[in-house]
């Protein structure tokens, strides 16, 4: 790791800081999407990696390789802005696929069923 | 000392990143329905990418910020098939 070394002491802290604060977000996020009961309750755990995660860990690969380089690289700032456009758009269209598929499911169950809740 | 700690952070990281991966893969082989398994796929993708930056920050190189930028790529596209095909699919059937 001699590229790490070369790290000032502020800015190697700075690095470790934001990677462990984006790593425990996306670690969240992730175990969310394991224990929550519910796919509509579930759509909102792994967003929290998408934006908080994502946003500390390119914080810290900027950071590490702009004091590293010792010039302002902001090569990681696509993938932040990639991100952000994309995210919002494949999850609405998956909650819409799955409202779809709990009313078809809805329609064609026996209607001695009431009105109820779909279970997802 | 900054640097143990910052080395310890990196190992940290990885490791968060990894049962995170192991969560997403959890819910993806177990989740009732297909929706699940999508969005299990993506959270997937995304911890992949966050895996594959971590890896870019202690190797330093910035081969891996590419690669994580490829795989966010086609995890949308990826998504946003299988989405598709979710919504239209049954509408043949």
């Amino acid at each position: 790791m001699n590229h790490l070394d070369a790290l000032p002491p502020w800015a190697a802290v700075l690095v470790g800081l934001l990677v462990m604060l984006g790593a425990g977000f996306a670690f969240v996020g992730s175990l969310g999407l394991l224990r929550l009961r519910d796919f509509y309750k579930r759509v909102h755990a792994p967003t929290l990696g998408t934006t908080l995660g994502a946003f500390f860990m390119l914080a810290g690969s900027i950071t590490c390789f702009s004091v590293a380089e010792g010039r302002a690289i902001f090569y990681e700032v696509l993938i932040g802005v990639f991100l952000t456009l994309t995210t919002p758009i494949t999850l609405m269209l998956l909650v819409r696929a799955a409202l779809y598929r709990n009313r078809v499911e809805e329609q064609q169950a026996p209607a001695a069923e009431t009105r109820q809740k779909p279970m997802p | 000392m900054s640097h143990g700690f910052l080395a310890l952070a990196i190992v940290a990281a990885q490791c968060l990143l990894l049962l995170a991966m192991a969560c997403s893969l959890m819910r993806m082989v177990r989740g009732p329905r297909a929706q699940d398994r999508v969005l299990a796929l993506d959270a997937l993708y995304v911890n992949a990418m966050l895996l594959l930056l971590c890896i870019g920050i202690r190797t330093g190189s910035a081969l891996y910020v590419e690669a994580g930028l490829i795989i966010a790529l086609l995890g949308f596209a990826g998504t946003l098939a299988f989405a598709k095909f979710l919504l239209r699919g049954e509408v043949i059937e």
